[in-house]
């Protein structure tokens, strides 16, 4: 038996590897930094806040105050934005039967930077929902994006091969793309907002971020991992799963909307980051199979651990400067991307 | 188990499908048959539930389809559709394990121990236990289809639908999962609905088939009833000719190819073609003839074009004649798949042979007679194995088209003329002292051009008939004067 059989049979053990690769990341990314915050302050400071322990003196309080203030809510959102563009793309690509199908590819995250450049231009705030408009927003842009490009695709080609959804996703892409550039140009006051965000950043975010995702992250995810069977079957196509009892319909309109929710709040939090909904769930399939009861959970822990290191690297390259963090991961999920293409057209 | 009531429909409102109604019963074995468009897959969509019906209805076990939740439904019955390309390298078992989720209830399913053992007995009975651990796409077509028929047995159906399962399988792979099929149909009480591409696979598979032409039901019947010449030159717009299966009583279709008659040239068969040798008498044709024959080699029905009688030594003994003939043969440069080989221990120099014509039906009668071992057919209860000098060996090539009834008149006309010589001659059975009717290892061979005239019947009223006649007495009464004289 090969070792990647070996892996495939071993889920303990990929749980094991996936969460102590997002411990170490995140550790990794709360410690380094313009000041170096030794592990072992790391851990009593987050013990201090999850368990009420009293924190030893010998913590210094600027450490005390970068932790908690800076360095452990912005770690803590790109786990977040990881784990839900990650777990997105998984069910995505397991939906559409491709590979290739990511977020970012699928326009689903310009549709998203649509609605949530229009509500910051507009200054929309809708009553009852306050901070959450602009998620709320972001999601319904998103799910409307996915749904018009389905249609769109499904028009092109019944069949709607890997090719013709690309081509569709990047059309709206485009498309949305050209209505950002035109609220810019047209923007006065807040283009220092916008362009901040749109850039893609998980920097100076802040606690309120993350209450802001998290309810849409353990709402997204939970749709998502009870439909794992589901997303089995349909990787075999929407006709064999309905044969094998699932009820297409319904559950693909649930997976859809879980996605949208995922990347919709993401990019609403974190600006529209590519391709991480297509490296991580291909990366975790390569290493323990397509079976999407594991490639779901999986993906979401990799996915966490990986956009943490990323947001490392995006702040620490050319220090004191900050990179954009979609330009890291476009630089690694690209080549990917063109990879898994040629593979795709080497085997049809 | 299955029942359709004037069933019509199809995508987009467009009605593919118009008024089929059939009935399926438990452990039946169905096939659908029609050309391409005829509607054969939107049928089977239909009845799978996938499209509904605009009109009519389907039912399983007595209840219409449409009452039935997608996971009870799946449960009734699984489809296993034509093989398509998979986007993700599942492996055999997570595939198989998937024929369970209709078994499944609630949100988080678990699987069981009885989920353990329906895959197990699946995947032993489609024979892909071994590969289990193994990715799908790394599979052939045929273990890929198996692999997709487990999955479909996993559900534990009732009835299973398949849409043309064996295409794009190589020939022992299509028998393989087919006679898997027949076995859960007939042992396990399965009842199997079809889709065939190829008439003679449904015509060997299955109890019954519907011919569908234009989304209109043609036929339903047993295959016999169905696979007609008329019926499928009708619908398939081609012409076929039927006959039956060699060794199983089923019918068979085959096609005629048009260019066949007009690309061979007209071929004449006589003495020219013929040559005498010491050791054989040999008849090339320039084309393969229509034959039927009894000797040791290329007996019964076939297409032969070389046609060998052979001398061999009075005390030839051999355990296994059919096999050193074989050798023979092939060590003398003959094609053994078109060629009819048969013995005598005559002087082939004293074999009689004549071109015989009359109103345009020409034979040509080739005959080797000894009679020291001659028979009375009448009281031949004792009548030894040979191997005195005496076989008589008659060969006769007609050129024309004849009829399968042509060839077996024309073996009696011939059987009868030989007997009428051999009392001519007063040739008798020394056991008995009666006339002879033959030798006790008599040979024949009918062979014909199938060019030209088409000669119906080969009896004693016919042309043909009185010429085979007129023509095995004359020769074989030549032969065997010249053999006594010898």
């Amino acid at each position: 038996m090969s070792i990647r059989n070996f892996l495939k049979n071993n889920y303990v053990f990929a749980y094991v590897l996936a969460f102590a690769f997002l411990l170490v990341s995140m550790l990794t990314g709360i410690s380094v930094g313009s000041v170096s915050v030794p592990v072992s302050d790391i851990v009593k400071i987050i013990g201090a806040h999850v368990f009420r322990l009293p924190i030893a003196d010998q913590v210094d309080s600027t450490n005390m105050n970068i932790v908690s203030q800076i360095r452990l809510p912005r770690v803590l959102l790109a786990g977040l934005v990881g784990a839900s563009l990650a777990i997105a793309g998984a069910a995505f690509q397991g939906l559409l039967r491709n590979p290739l199908a990511d977020p970012y590819i699928l326009g689903v995250s310009s549709g998203a930077s649509v609605g949530a450049v229009a509500t910051l231009f507009f200054n929309i705030s809708i009553p009852f929902l306050g901070l959450y408009t602009l998620p709320a927003l972001s999601i319904a842009a998103a799910l409307i994006t996915i749904l018009l490009v389905l249609f769109f695709a499904r028009r092109v080609d019944r069949t709607m091969r890997v090719e013709t959804i690309i081509l569709t996703g990047i059309v709206f892409s485009s498309f949305l793309g050209a209505f950002i550039s035109l609220i810019i140009a047209l923007t006065g006051d807040q283009l220092q907002q916008i362009m901040g965000w749109l850039l893609g950043s998980v920097s100076m975010r802040g606690w309120s971020h993350i209450g802001i995702i998290v309810p849409f992250f353990i709402l997204g995810a939970l749709l998502l991992l009870v439909n794992t069977s589901e997303l089995n079957a349909m990787s075999f196509g929407e006709e064999r799963a309905q044969y094998l009892g699932v009820d297409v319909e319904k559950r693909k309109l649930v997976i859809l909307v879980a996605g949208s929710i995922l990347t919709g709040a993401a990019v609403a939090v974190s600006g529209a980051i590519g391709f991480v909904g297509l490296v991580i769930p291909h990366l975790t399939r390569r290493l323990w199979g397509p079976d999407h009861v594991h490639l779901l959970p999986l993906s979401i822990l990799t996915g966490a651990g990986f956009l943490m290191l990323t947001d490392l690297i995006s702040r620490t390259i050319i220090s004191p400067r900050i990179l954009p963090i979609g330009v890291i991961t476009a630089l690694i999920g690209a080549p990917i991307f063109a990879i898994i293409l040629m593979k795709q057209r080497k085997s049809t | 188990m299955l029942n359709l009531e004037h069933v019509s429909g199809g995508y987009d409102g467009e009605s593919v499908i118009q008024d089929i109604s059939f009935s399926v019963s438990q452990g039946e074995f169905f096939g659908i048959l029609g050309p391409n468009g005829s509607g054969k897959t939107t049928l089977l969509k239909m009845i799978s539930g996938l499209i509904s019906c605009t009109s009519g209805s389907v039912q399983v076990d007595n209840r219409s389809i449409d009452h039935f939740s997608r996971k009870a439904l799946a449960k009734k019955m699984a489809v296993l559709p034509q093989l398509t390309a998979h986007a993700f390298s599942y492996t055999v078992r997570e595939t198989v394990a998937l024929g369970r989720y209709a078994h499944h209830q609630g949100l988080f399913q678990r699987w069981t121990p009885e989920d353990e053992r329906v895959l197990y007995t699946v995947m032993e009975q489609t024979n892909i236990t071994v590969f289990q651990h193994q990715a799908v796409q790394e599979l052939s077509g045929g273990e890929q289809q198996r692999v997709f028929l487990a999955q479909a047995l996993a559900q534990q159906p009732g009835l299973l639908l398949l849409d043309e399962p064996t295409n794009h399988l190589d020939l022992a792979y299509q028998k393989d999962l087919l006679d898997l099929l027949k076995k859960g149909a007939e042992q396990e009480g399965l009842t199997v609905v079809s889709i065939f591409h190829d008439l003679n696979l449904a015509s060997l598979y299955c109890d019954r088939l519907l011919l569908l032409d234009k989304g209109r039901e043609r036929a339903i019947h047993t295959p016999d009833g169905v696979l007609s010449e008329r019926l499928i030159k009708e619908v398939y717009k081609t012409n076929v000719t039927k006959y039956p299966h060699p060794t199983v009583a089923k019918p068979q279709m085959h096609l005629l190819p048009d260019k066949a008659e007009c690309s061979a040239e007209a071929v004449m068969i006589g003495p020219s073609m013929l040559t005498i040798k010491q050791e054989h008498i040999t008849l090339t044709s320039p084309i393969p003839l229509r034959t039927l024959s009894s000797g040791v080699c290329g007996a019964g029905i076939g297409w032969n074009s070389a046609f060998v009688n052979r001398h061999v030594p009075k005390n030839y003994d051999c355990s296994d004649p059919e096999g050193e003939m074989h050798d023979y043969l092939e060590k003398n440069g003959f094609n053994m798949g078109m060629t009819v080989g048969m013995m005598t221990a005559v002087q082939l120099s004293d074999a009689a042979y004549s071109l015989w014509e009359r109103e345009h039906v020409s034979l040509f009668t080739v005959v080797t007679a000894g009679v020291g071992n001659a028979t009375d057919g009448t009281q031949s209860v004792g009548a030894s194995y040979p191997l005195t000098q005496g076989t008589i060996n008659i060969w006769l090539f007609v050129n024309g088209h004849l009829t399968e009834e042509a060839f077996i008149q024309a073996v009696m006309t011939a059987t009868e003329a030989k007997a009428q010589a051999l009392r001519e001659l007063d040739i008798r059975d020394k056991r008995t002292n009666t006339i002879a009717t033959g030798t006790s290892t008599d040979s024949i061979l009918v062979a014909a051009t199938q060019q030209g005239e088409t000669l119906s019947y080969a009896g004693t009223a016919t042309v043909l008939g009185q010429l085979i006649g007129e023509s095995v007495y004359t020769e074989t009464k030549k032969a065997i004067e010249r053999s006594q004289a010898g």
